[in-house]
C-alpha cells in the first residue's frame, strides 16, 4: 500500500462511512469519542481568553462580552452535555482501571464508581464555592 | 521474556501519550463540566456575578505562581486527552491517508496550545 511500485493487491475490507450508526453500542462509542471535539474547542476558548487577559482589562472585557453571545451560550450548553457524557463513560470504566483488592477480596465495582461520583460532586461544589467567594 | 540483540524491541513513544491521555481524561471527567458551567453559562448569564471573573481577580490569580500552574493544567491537559481521541477517531471514520501526519498534527496541536498557554502565563508573571 505504501509502496506505489508494489504489485501486491491486499484485500481491504470495505467500511461504510456510517458503520457506527447501525448499532447503538457503536453510536454511543462514537458520541463518547466525539465529546473530544467540543472539549478541544472549549480549551481553545480558554486559551484565547488567556491571550485577551494578557492584553489588558479592555481586551479581557471583550472576551467576557463575547461569551454572552447567544451562539456562545448555546455552544457551552451543548458542550456541558457532552462533557457530562464523557464523565459518565469515564466513571463507568473506572473499575476496570482501578483494580483494588482488600483482604484478598476484590472491591465491588459499584463502590469505585460511587466514589468517583462523590469526588465529582465535591470537586464541582468546591469550584462553585471558590468562584463565588 | 528475554531478547537477544537481534530481536530487541523498538522503544515506543505511546506510553508518554497514553499517560497524558489518562491524566487529561481524569481531569476532564472531574472538572471540565463545572468549568463549562461557570465560564460558559453561569457568568455570561449573570447567574453568578460577573465580578467573579473580573479582570483584577483573574489577572491576580493568573500572575501568581500557583494560579499560573493551575491554569496551565486546566487549559492544556484536556487537549492531550481530546486530541489523542481525535487521532484514533480519524481511523474509526476511515481516514486512511497519512496516519503519521495525522499523528503529528494531532499531538502537535496539543503541544502548540500548551506552549501558547505556557508562554502567556510566563510573560504575565
Amino acid at each position: 500500500m505504501n509502496n506505489p511500485a508494489s504489485k501486491r493487491k491486499p484485500y481491504q475490507r470495505e467500511l461504510p462511512v456510517d458503520w457506527w450508526l447501525k448499532h447503538a453500542f457503536y453510536t454511543k462509542y462514537m458520541i463518547r469519542e466525539g465529546t473530544s471535539i467540543a472539549i478541544t474547542i472549549y480549551s481553545c476558548i480558554l486559551a484565547w481568553g488567556l491571550l485577551r487577559l494578557s492584553q489588558g482589562p479592555e481586551a479581557w472585557q471583550g472576551w467576557l462580552d463575547a461569551l454572552q453571545h447567544p451562539i456562545a451560550i448555546l455552544f457551552h450548553i451543548i458542550a456541558l452535555g457532552l462533557a457530562l457524557y464523557h464523565t459518565v463513560t469515564w466513571f463507568d470504566l473506572a473499575p476496570k482501571a482501578a483494580d483494588i483488592w482488600l483482604k484478598g477480596k476484590k472491591l465491588d465495582d459499584k463502590f469505585i464508581v460511587i466514589g468517583h461520583y462523590a469526588g465529582f460532586v465535591l470537586a464541582s461544589l468546591a469550584a462553585l464555592i471558590i468562584i463565588t467567594l | 521474556m528475554s531478547h537477544t540483540d537481534s530481536t530487541k524491541l523498538k522503544r515506543s513513544h505511546e506510553p508518554v501519550f497514553w499517560g497524558l491521555f489518562g491524566a487529561g481524561g481524569m481531569l476532564t471527567a472531574f472538572l471540565t463540566p463545572v468549568m463549562i458551567l461557570i465560564t460558559g453559562i453561569l457568568v455570561p448569564l449573570a447567574i453568578i456575578s460577573p465580578e467573579a471573573l473580573s479582570y483584577e481577580r483573574v489577572h491576580g490569580f493568573a500572575t501568581s505562581w500557583y494560579g499560573a500552574a493551575i491554569l496551565l493544567v486546566l487549559i492544556a491537559l484536556p487537549l492531550w486527552h481530546t486530541l489523542h481521541r481525535i487521532f484514533h477517531g480519524l481511523h474509526d471514520i476511515g481516514v486512511k491517508r497519512g496516519r503519521d501526519w495525522q499523528q503529528v498534527i494531532c499531538y502537535g496541536a496539543a503541544f502548540a496550545v500548551s506552549v501558547f498557554v505556557f508562554t502567556l502565563l510566563l510573560q504575565m508573571l
